[in-house]
């Protein structure tokens, strides 16, 4: 069965597309309104002497000269001249070419776009959280760390450890924290060590982490069943192995079936155990990284825990250590007295410092302890179990839909919460690549799976559907994945040209980076 | 099933039909290894109703007193500025809110659009030709510019003014002890870098010199003689710059500064105990390529329509491992339009005002408080938007617990008998003869002695 339009020219997308303003007629050149109204910046609307803002009144005395003349501005930074209306029409104008999850699935592997639930926007909005200032004395900022003192709990019962810091900013920080940890814990038992083992299925910042704490990285080799290769990680740990850093299950959607092997054997060299947590949404209340013999997890709270993505952050990486790990946690730390209060602790003569100013990004944590409250215990087990359900069943429609012997499984038979599919086939057969399919999703009103990642798996395909869509979503997603593979089948152009419906179509990248253009010439 | 999942028992039943296992149970069972299965409940309280976990969430803000609840001076490094209203609007529209990083340029041009508006502002504000898209916040901003110089130049020190915020020094030797560099502090003298110890701190083997503009004290530097001191230096000049204070100081970019980077807050972000704001990352073009984060750059479609896109993403670590010039993914990228919109909502005039407003207020209230009995000035060097005075009391702390039983927060407490006070636009001629009035007599009863039992 086609979906597709019988009467579709060469380039035509096939694809109703609704106007936004139905007293538009649709052009003979097939443009959408979005993609008729070109992009114009900020910077080019409005008029000298319009504004937006009425500056208070100057109620004490005028003083001249109180800045050196030196040490002044001599010409004003050319900001924009525009009125509230016209800045809120430009903003929400530029808002509507973008793509959101409040509208639409994101498959997008290893990032876990589920849904954000508005009660923590709610929240996290009160003036209570959201005016309080971070110098706040601690008498009078108890709510908040008895917030971020629960959030630390919940946290360590999840990983399975028991001693939390909530202030790294996102989940590379939260990396670089546990590899400066790893660091200090070595020095202090006088030993400079110099290797870091990583997986080469793991996340970019893993090797680039390593690199800015000083430390080499060695790869470890994947197996056949897509995990760690265990008789490459025998012959590289040694005594020079600070840590090891992965992620369980892996960035294939595999869960390592000899994880437990894997942590005696770094343990046994004297190395740490890294848990990279961006793939913590598959393993809530199933399965701990502190029971699997790690050391350090970080948590992505923009990924397992529901703070909104933003458009790339912000986000928060907190970190989870083992007892050995905790005398070198950053400063400070909160404390709950034996009289109920809570305090900062700034006293800790191991710490390896701070990792950013003030105790991290705590709008964040109201929205993700909000909601480990709403789940509690079986709700986040139930996230996980969906997530994994979800995924697992994608990839059997998809299978339904014989769509295997162009885009097959990569690794393994059933998945956790995300799975691989690599796109080889496809762009030998129907020649198109992955990139084209992903492109042409985009007519079809999805965000496409994650490409080209992980590098192991050629043409990959990483999709994670998370637990918050619904079946129906998934059948439709994969009703058109088969839809496109049948479409190339056909006539490959068009997805090699997608896509056709978006605001522009496809960007020219090289040319970009090429010259630079990265500021509105004025 | 909770309220954010769907899978009804007839979902389920097709589900693992289709997947062709008995049971969900089969399908973790056939994964992981029964040695690490946790068979026992997590110890966390059930799940509730969202009306109780907001009523728990608004139980918890009611026990802190935030900056809606008392007259607040508090600054050192992030500010009770007014937050306009269109800002809250935008931000939270789902299409800002809750997409992803633009991967897909062709889907994600709002968010790109708004990236490049962000580095225009930036790059005007601080006079340097290129900004990122953002960065953490502050003091990680700091830590960054050092991982640049480490790239840069290779060299093995760090010289860094005392002025810099306590938690940008704190961040900067975190990070610099991890690839192994040595940092210098350099003193104060009279509220400012101590320029003699500045210049004989700087040598060949410096890799980054470090500053704040204003210093943590309040204090404008010299920025200008700051810079040149490392002109014969490998050194990259690094300013850490309070944004806000753009619109009546010199830009960075025009004082011989390299990097300029620093804490956003300023720019119409929520105070939210810390964050998230965002941080900003600016410098000359020579360090284009070296620069942390993500950029966004102008190009066309294949229809010759302008397009943004992310670009120079070899830089970055999902393309260069470990070989990026940072480990940086998941940015700030929503403060950062909050940044954007601020800018515009201030405009070019309206910059300038605020800054002026600023300056005036902030020299009324140190005047006004310097003139109290048993309080002086810190220093006398020039300030914009907060100022250092020394208490002549035994207990700073307990003027404040004193002024704060009376609804007015005086600042920060320093060492030595120091506060630290911070206006915003929101802190009028009156909340500043009421601070005086408060704060001399907590000053006063704790000099004659009456207030001793406050400090218990």
């Amino acid at each position: 069965m086609s979906l597709l339009n019988e009467n579709r020219q060469h380039g035509d997308p096939g694809i109703e597309h609704e106007p936004l303003h139905q007293d538009v007629p649709a052009g003979p050149t097939h443009e959408s309104p979005l993609q008729r109204d070109h992009a114009t910046t900020i910077f080019e609307k409005g008029a000298p002497g319009r504004r937006a803002f009425q500056c208070p009144d100057m109620d004490v005395p005028v003083v001249e000269g109180l800045i050196p003349e030196g040490f002044r501005r001599k010409s004003p930074a050319r900001l924009p001249e525009v009125s509230e209306p016209e800045l809120v029409r430009h903003y929400v104008r530029v808002s509507k070419r973008n793509y959101d999850l409040d509208s639409g699935f994101y498959p997008l592997g290893s990032c876990t776009m589920k849904h954000n639930p508005r009660l923590h926007e709610r929240v996290a909005a009160l003036p209570g959280h959201a005016r309080l200032h971070p110098m706040q004395r601690p008498e009078h900022a108890q709510g908040a760390l008895e917030l971020m003192h629960n959030l630390e709990h919940a946290l360590g019962e999840v990983a399975g450890l028991p001693h939390v810091s909530l202030q790294p900013s996102a989940g590379s920080h939260g990396e670089l924290l546990g590899v400066l940890l790893t660091r200090a814990y070595h020095e202090s038992r006088g030993e400079r060590r110099v290797k870091v083992l990583t997986p080469d299925t793991a996340h970019g910042t893993n090797p680039a982490t390593v690199t800015m704490a000083g430390f080499e990285v060695v790869r470890v080799a994947t197996n056949d069943q897509g995990g760690v290769d265990v008789d490459d990680l025998r012959a590289k740990a040694d005594d020079q192995v600070a840590c090891l850093m992965l992620t369980n299950p892996n960035t294939l959607g595999i869960f390592d079936p000899n994880i437990e092997e894997i942590a005696k054997i770094v343990h046994d060299v004297g190395g740490t155990l890294y848990y990279d947590g961006a793939n913590l949404n598959a393993v809530m209340g199933i399965s701990r990284p502190g029971d699997m013999g790690f050391d350090i997890v970080h948590y992505n709270l923009h990924k397992s825990f529901t703070q909104p993505h933003g458009g790339g952050g912000p986000g928060a990486g907190p970190i989870a250590v083992s007892d050995r790990l905790a005398p070198f946690l950053p400063k400070p730390v909160v404390r709950r007295n034996d009289d109920g209060t809570y305090d900062l602790d700034h006293d800790l003569p191991q710490s390896v410092g701070r990792l950013r100013g003030f105790q991290g990004n705590y709008g964040v944590f109201v929205r993700s302890y909000a909601y480990i409250c709403s789940l509690g215990a079986e709700g986040l087990k139930d996230a996980s179990e969906t997530a994994v359900l979800n995924a697992n069943y994608l990839l059997a429609r998809l299978r339904e839909l014989d769509t295997e012997n162009r885009i097959p499984l990569a690794f393994g038979e059933l998945c956790m919460h995300e799975f691989v599919l690599s796109g080889a086939p496809m762009k030998k057969e129907l020649g198109i690549r992955t990139l084209d399919l992903a492109k042409r999703l985009l007519d079809h009103g999805y965000h496409p799976p994650t490409v080209y990642f992980p590098l192991l798996v050629d043409e990959a395909l990483l999709m994670e559907p998370t637990e918050t869509e619904t079946k129906e979503t998934l059948d439709a997603f994969a009703e058109s994945m088969a839809a496109i593979l049948i479409e190339a089948a056909d006539d490959p152009s068009i997805a090699q040209n997608a896509p056709y419906t978006t605001p522009v179509r496809r960007l020219d990248e090289a040319g970009a980076a090429k010259r630079p253009v990265i500021r509105q010439p004025l | 099933m909770s309220r954010y999942t769907t899978t009804t028992e007839a979902d389920l039943a097709a589900m693992l039909e289709t997947i062709g296992v008995s049971s969900l149970e089969e399908i973790f069972d056939r994964q992981i290894p029964e040695g690490v299965r946790l068979r026992e409940r997590l110890d966390l309280p059930g799940g509730r109703s969202e009306q109780d976990v907001y009523a728990h969430l608004r139980d918890l803000a009611a026990k802190n007193t935030s900056a809606e609840d008392e007259l607040t001076f508090l600054g050192a490094g992030m500010y009770d500025h007014y937050v306009p209203a269109v800002i809250d609007m935008l931000m939270s529209r789902s299409e800002f809110l809750t997409p992803y990083t633009p991967y897909q340029p062709e889907i994600s041009q709002g968010g790109l659009q708004c990236m490049f508006e962000y580095q225009t502002a930036i790059s005007e504000l601080t006079g340097l030709a290129v900004s990122n898209a953002s960065v953490y916040e502050g003091p990680s901003a700091v830590a960054a510019a050092g991982y640049l110089a480490k790239l840069t130049n290779g060299k093995g020190k760090f010289v860094a003014s005392a002025g810099l915020h306590p938690h940008s020094l704190e961040t900067l030797r975190t990070y610099a002890h991890g690839y192994d560099i040595e940092v210098v502090e350099v003193p104060l003298q009279d509220g400012v870098t101590d320029p003699d110890a500045w210049a004989a701190a700087i040598d060949d083997d410096t890799s980054a010199v470090f500053f704040a503009q204003p210093n943590f004290l309040g204090a404008v530097e010299d920025a200008s003689a700051l810079s040149a001191a490392a002109k014969n230096s490998p050194a990259v000049v690094v300013a850490q710059v309070d944004p806000i204070t753009l619109g009546v100081l010199a830009p960075p970019g025009e004082c011989g500064v390299d990097v300029a980077v620093g804490e956003g807050q300023s720019l119409g972000q929520r105070l939210d105990f810390g964050g998230p704001s965002f941080g900003f990352f600016a410098a000359t073009e020579a360090y284009l390529r070296r620069m942390p984060g993500r950029i966004a750059g102008e190009t066309t479609d294949v229809d010759g329509r302008r397009g943004f896109v992310l670009t120079l993403q070899t830089r970055e670590q999902h393309i260069r491992r470990e070989k990026a010039t940072s480990n940086i993914c998941t940015s700030q990228a929503l403060n950062a339009l909050g940044g954007v919109v601020y800018l515009s909502w201030l405009g070019k005039e309206g910059f300038v005002e605020l800054g002026e407003l600023l300056v005036q207020r902030t020299h009324y209230a140190r005047e006004t408080l310097a003139a109290l009995d048993g309080v002086e000035k810190l220093h006398d060097q020039p300030v914009v938007r907060e100022f250092a005075l020394r208490l002549e009391v035994r207990d700073v702390d307990a003027v404040i617990a004193r002024c704060q039983e009376q609804g007015v927060n005086p600042g920060l407490a320093l060492p030595d008998g120091g506060l630290l006070v911070a206006l915003t636009e929101q802190r009028t001629k009156a909340h500043i003869d009421k601070l005086a009035e408060v704060l001399g007599a907590a000053v006063s009863e704790q000099r004659t002695g009456t207030g001793q039992e406050v400090a218990a």
